[in-house]
């Protein structure tokens, strides 16, 4: 089994010459990683986040399409908005978890006092709900063209692409509020409430460019949309990055 | 000092609000290119220009507390935010009231609009955030660091007229170069716009005093509980 914590971090800090601040480069993917792993295999034995947040994103999807007797043009409209929401919701139980999975036995302290960085952690959080998420969300899109009766098949690529944009932005912020609210006494509510107004700008453009890719009829230009969803997910990933270690360890 | 520094604001304040609102009444006409009821633009313009700076100065005092770690920046953060929201809340009140005027519709999913009010949203959370933390430095962390992620919103309000070019919603019209319409009905607007900005600086400070009140009732408390 591969140890928690690498003991090659150690170097970190005192890497002065140039192949050992490689090694130091090298040690940090390799914690990033390993945190990651740590999480999707802690996941996987249990499957507690991922089957309540699939199973919640699915009585979604049935919830609107009893809400919303939706003619096929409409769902061509409205489809983008409507998978984003279920998205985001189903999401949002996941990254609730990221950080208060750590509570019990002091695992965070633990965590937070091993060479991994704050940063580190984060990311390798981050990479863990990024799959995790996905993975939701790729269950979905059968669900969801088995209910509206759309045919998915000859848009996944371009989806896909929308898809992991829309979805980094949702986890990169989540992870960050989620480490944010991890020690609240109102960690549940206090999450959703600074999460989604944040993700708005991301959501709007992904909810812009599924509905357009959904629509076959669409005309649109959704360049600026596009552009939205990256330089929202490269401002946010940098200040996350450069931010998350005051927000866990002062 | 603080306290005739607050007087003498007041009083600056008052006298310049009265006569600008004399002017605005009865020296402005009463339509602009054919747009009655554009004097709410003299509250408008000046309260968006005042929350959008006031959440930058937020969150450089939040920067300040995250590198300096001393509590009177996050309360001058606090009390600018709080401040902020109120000129924001106007903001959006007035520009709704505008709306139902101009375009005969309370609210429009414009993109200033819409960003206004996700930025309105954030500040409020912001706020919900600093309820659900007892203690100060955690408390100042948190929110100091919500503030900085809040800021690019602002970035997005700011520039959103200019992004998505959707054109309901005007361009500046208050620039030191001259902005857009209202043609020499700056005026009054500069002076509100230094006589709000005046009302904001007293409500700071007196907030300001007030936190600085709360906190050593807080520490005294702690230490009676020491005792």
């Amino acid at each position: 089994m591969t140890p928690l914590i690498s003991t090659e971090s150690t170097a970190e800090g005192h890497a002065s010459s140039a192949p050992a601040r490689k090694t130091s480069r090298l040690s940090g993917v390799r914690m990033i990683l390993t945190i990651a792993g740590k999480d999707l295999r802690s996941e996987l034995r249990s499957k507690d986040t991922i089957n309540a947040s699939l199973s919640f994103a699915v009585v979604i999807l049935l919830l609107f399409s009893f809400a919303f007797d939706m003619s096929p043009q409409q769902v061509h409209e409205m489809g983008g908005g409507l998978l984003w929401l279920v998205f985001m919701f189903a999401g949002a139980l996941i990254l609730n978890r990221s950080f208060s999975r750590e509570l019990p036995n002091d695992c965070l302290d633990a965590l937070l006092s091993s060479p991994a960085t704050g940063a580190q952690l984060w990311a390798g959080k981050a990479i863990a709900n990024y799959v995790l998420v996905l993975a939701v969300e790729a269950a979905c899109l059968p669900v969801f063209s088995v209910f509206y009766n759309v045919s998915l098949l000859a848009q996944v690529p371009k989806l896909a692409v929308v898809m992991l944009l829309g979805t980094w932005a949702l986890t990169i912020i989540g992870t960050v509020f989620s480490a944010m609210t991890v020690n609240l006494r109102l960690r549940e509510l206090m999450l959703p409430t600074l999460l989604y107004p944040m993700l708005i700008p991301a959501l709007l453009a992904a909810i812009q460019c599924t509905g357009a890719i959904l629509n076959p009829d669409s005309t649109a230009d959704n360049t600026i949309w596009y552009r939205l969803l990256v330089a929202y997910d490269v401002i946010f990933t940098l200040l996350a990055s450069a931010l998350v270690e005051v927000l866990l360890v002062g | 000092m603080r306290q005739k520094l607050i007087l003498l604001f007041a009083l600056i304040a008052t006298a310049l609000l009265a006569w600008d609102l004399y002017r605005i009444a009865y020296e402005m006409p009463d339509s602009v290119i054919g747009v009655p009821f554009y004097k709410i633009m003299y509250f408008h313009v000046p309260s968006g220009i005042l929350s959008l700076s006031g959440f930058g100065l937020a969150m450089f005092a939040s920067i300040m507390y995250l590198w300096k770690k001393e509590l009177r920046y996050d309360s001058l953060a606090v009390a600018i935010t709080e401040v902020s929201l109120v000129f924001a809340t106007v903001l959006l009140v007035t520009g709704s009231i505008w709306a139902r005027v101009a375009w005969n519709t309370w609210w429009n999913w414009e993109p200033r609009l819409t960003s206004m009010l996700i930025c309105w949203i954030l500040y409020a959370g912001y706020l919900m955030l600093r309820r659900a933390i007892d203690e100060p430095h955690q408390r100042a962390r948190l929110s100091g660091v919500l503030s900085i992620f809040a800021f690019v919103d602002v970035i997005i309000v700011w520039y959103s007229i200019q992004w998505w070019q959707q054109n309901l919603h005007p361009r500046p019209v208050l620039e030191v170069r001259g902005g857009q319409g209202m043609k020499g009905m700056e005026g009054p607007m500069w002076f509100n716009l230094l006589a709000l900005a005046l009302i904001a600086i007293i409500v700071v400070l007196l907030r300001l005093r007030q936190e600085n009140t709360k906190r050593e009732i807080e520490s005294l408390r702690r230490y009676a509980h020491a005792l």
